[in-house]
This record gives C-alpha cells, sequence and structure tokens, in this order.
C-alpha cells in the first residue's frame, strides 16, 4: 500500500509538470515531448491502478501514433522558431489573458469543490450488471463486454476513424501538375480497335515503333 | 493521505483538465498548441472515468475510456489536417494570424 502511495504522486507529479510544461513551454517541439511524458506517466498510473489494457492502449495508440503525428506536423510546418511571444500579442495587446485566468481558475475550484464535498456512497455507485470479476484479467474483461453488450458503440467508433481518416485525406489532398498518374477509366476502357494496329512490313525494312 | 482513494484521482484529473483550459486561454503561438491543450482535457476525462471504473467495480467506464481515446485519436487527425491546410494557404499558424472568419 505503500508503494501504491509513492508511486502515486511520483506519477502525478510527473504527469501535473509535464501538463504545466506542454503549455507553457517557448519551443513547440518542446510542448510535444512534454505531451509524451505526460501520456506516458498517465499511462503508468493507469496501469498501477488496475486498468492495463487502456494503459498499453494509452502507450500504444497515443505515444506511437498521435503524438509522433503531432511532433510530425510541428516539424514539417517549421514552426519552432516563431516563438517567445508568450503571453503577448503581436496585433492584438492581448486584453483577454486576465479573464482567461479568472475562468480557468474557477473552473479549477469548482471542481475541486465537487470532489471536495462528495461522499462515498456505494449504493448510489454499483450499477451492479457489470461488475469487475478479479478471476481474469482485465483485458479478458473488457473483452467480454466490447464484442456482447457494447459491440455497436465498437462498430461506431470504427465508422469514426473511417471518417476522420476519408476527412484527412481529402483535406489535404491536391492536384499536382506534371506528375504522371494512372487512369484506371482510361486503362479499362480500352479497346482492341484503338490500340493494335496491324502493318504490312516490307522485306528488309521493318516498322519503325517510336514516333 | 498515505491512502490513495478515489479522490486523488479525481483532484489529479481536475488539475489536468484546469491546466488544458489553461493553455487554451493563454496561448498565443500557434494552434497546435491549443490541439494539445485538447488532448490534456480529452486525457483528464479519460483519467476521472477509469478512477471510477476502478474503484466501482464497474467495467462501463472503461469501455467509455476506449470509445474516447478513438474519438480523440480521429479528432487529433482531422485538426492537424486543417492546420496543414491553412498553413499551406497563409503561411502562418498563428493564432492571431486566423482572422478570417470574423463577422
Amino acid at each position: 500500500m505503500i508503494a501504491h502511495t509513492i508511486f502515486f504522486y511520483f506519477f502525478s507529479i510527473i504527469a501535473i509538470y509535464s501538463a504545466l510544461m506542454v503549455i507553457t513551454s517557448k519551443n513547440t517541439v518542446n510542448s510535444v515531448f512534454f505531451l509524451i511524458l505526460d501520456f506516458i506517466s498517465v499511462g503508468c498510473l493507469f496501469i498501477m491502478v488496475g486498468a492495463e489494457f487502456l494503459g498499453m492502449i494509452l502507450l500504444i495508440v497515443y505515444v506511437g501514433a498521435v503524438a509522433v503525428l503531432f511532433l510530425f506536423v510541428v516539424m514539417m510546418l517549421n514552426v519552432a522558431e516563431q516563438s517567445s511571444s508568450w503571453f503577448r500579442g503581436r496585433v492584438t495587446k492581448a486584453t483577454h489573458i486576465p479573464s482567461g485566468l479568472f475562468v480557468s481558475i474557477l473552473i479549477f475550484l469548482e471542481l475541486l469543490v465537487v470532489v471536495g464535498g462528495w461522499k462515498y456512497k456505494t449504493n448510489i455507485m454499483s450499477s451492479g450488471n457489470l461488475t469487475i470479476n478479479q478471476n481474469t484479467t482485465n483485458t479478458h474483461e473488457l473483452g467480454n463486454v466490447i464484442y456482447t453488450d457494447y459491440v455497436l458503440y465498437f462498430q461506431l467508433s470504427g465508422m469514426i476513424l473511417l471518417l476522420a481518416m476519408m476527412g484527412a485525406i481529402i483535406l489535404t489532398y491536391r492536384k499536382r501538375e506534371n506528375i504522371k498518374r494512372q487512369s484506371y477509366f482510361k486503362q479499362v476502357s480500352r479497346e482492341k480497335s484503338s490500340s493494335i494496329e496491324l502493318k504490312d512490313t516490307e522485306f528488309e525494312k521493318g516498322v519503325k515503333i517510336d514516333d | 493521505m498515505i491512502e490513495i482513494g478515489l479522490g486523488h484521482y479525481l483532484t489529479l484529473g481536475a488539475i489536468i483538465f484546469s491546466l488544458g483550459i489553461v493553455g487554451i486561454f493563454l496561448n498565443r503561438k500557434n494552434v497546435i498548441v491549443i490541439l494539445m491543450s485538447i488532448e490534456l482535457i480529452l486525457l483528464a476525462v479519460n483519467i476521472n472515468l477509469i478512477s471510477f471504473s476502478i474503484f466501482s467495480g464497474d467495467i462501463l467506464g472503461q469501455v467509455f475510456t476506449m470509445l474516447i481515446l478513438s474519438i480523440a485519436a480521429a479528432e487529433a487527425a482531422i485538426g492537424l489536417a486543417i492546420i496543414v491546410v491553412f498553413y499551406r494557404n497563409k503561411g502562418s499558424i498563428r493564432v492571431e494570424d486566423i482572422h478570417q472568419m470574423k463577422g
């Protein structure tokens, strides 16, 4: 139990510090690296608390795919130089900063009131039908549920991922000039009359092909 | 203080959520940092769902956490695509340069 406490404080302090550094570091590449650190520490927290599958998914999907995608875009767009303008705008003199801070602190205080004033009531919390079986692993439990009772949600998330992929491709696609492309329609609709030509060749002269 | 309960995890989620909101408000650099703040907010929501799921012994929170993970991945892909298109048109993704749609 004492190890659980020590590891909780260790990972959560790292997570909070890296979340702070994501929003305050001047260089965007540093922000992405701190975002990766944040995902890793929260993933370790998930594994520690008993949700191993989602912790591993967080490590694989977020650190392996989403954060690397962020890094890719940051490095591709070359925005690392346009830094050092935090807190101060170039055109406007950033009059929204005090109100933004006020709203954020108010939201944090509201969340603290909710967390602190909330009493643990077991009869409210247990919904009964989907209790976690302690004998099987977390992945087994999750697989038992998502492929039977919640298969529609699972399929729906797959459809959303497909739509996101199509949307990203359509948004970033552009036609370029001077590039040879394959036209499937032309290939398929080619016929014998337009592509084959019979010629009589004279003796010892042949035919010129490339003209 | 020694015993780690549900309240500790909820407080961690609240702190990360508020940091994400602060990041959206304070950022003047570029839009990518706003997207990263949104990722932080979704991460805080995931922390809340998973801690409720574990401490109340109900697997349903983890199912919804997985759905939120896929939604967040889709949102990051679409947002980054929009940013790439905008950078191609304007040559900049600073927040104050994005004012074409002001009424």
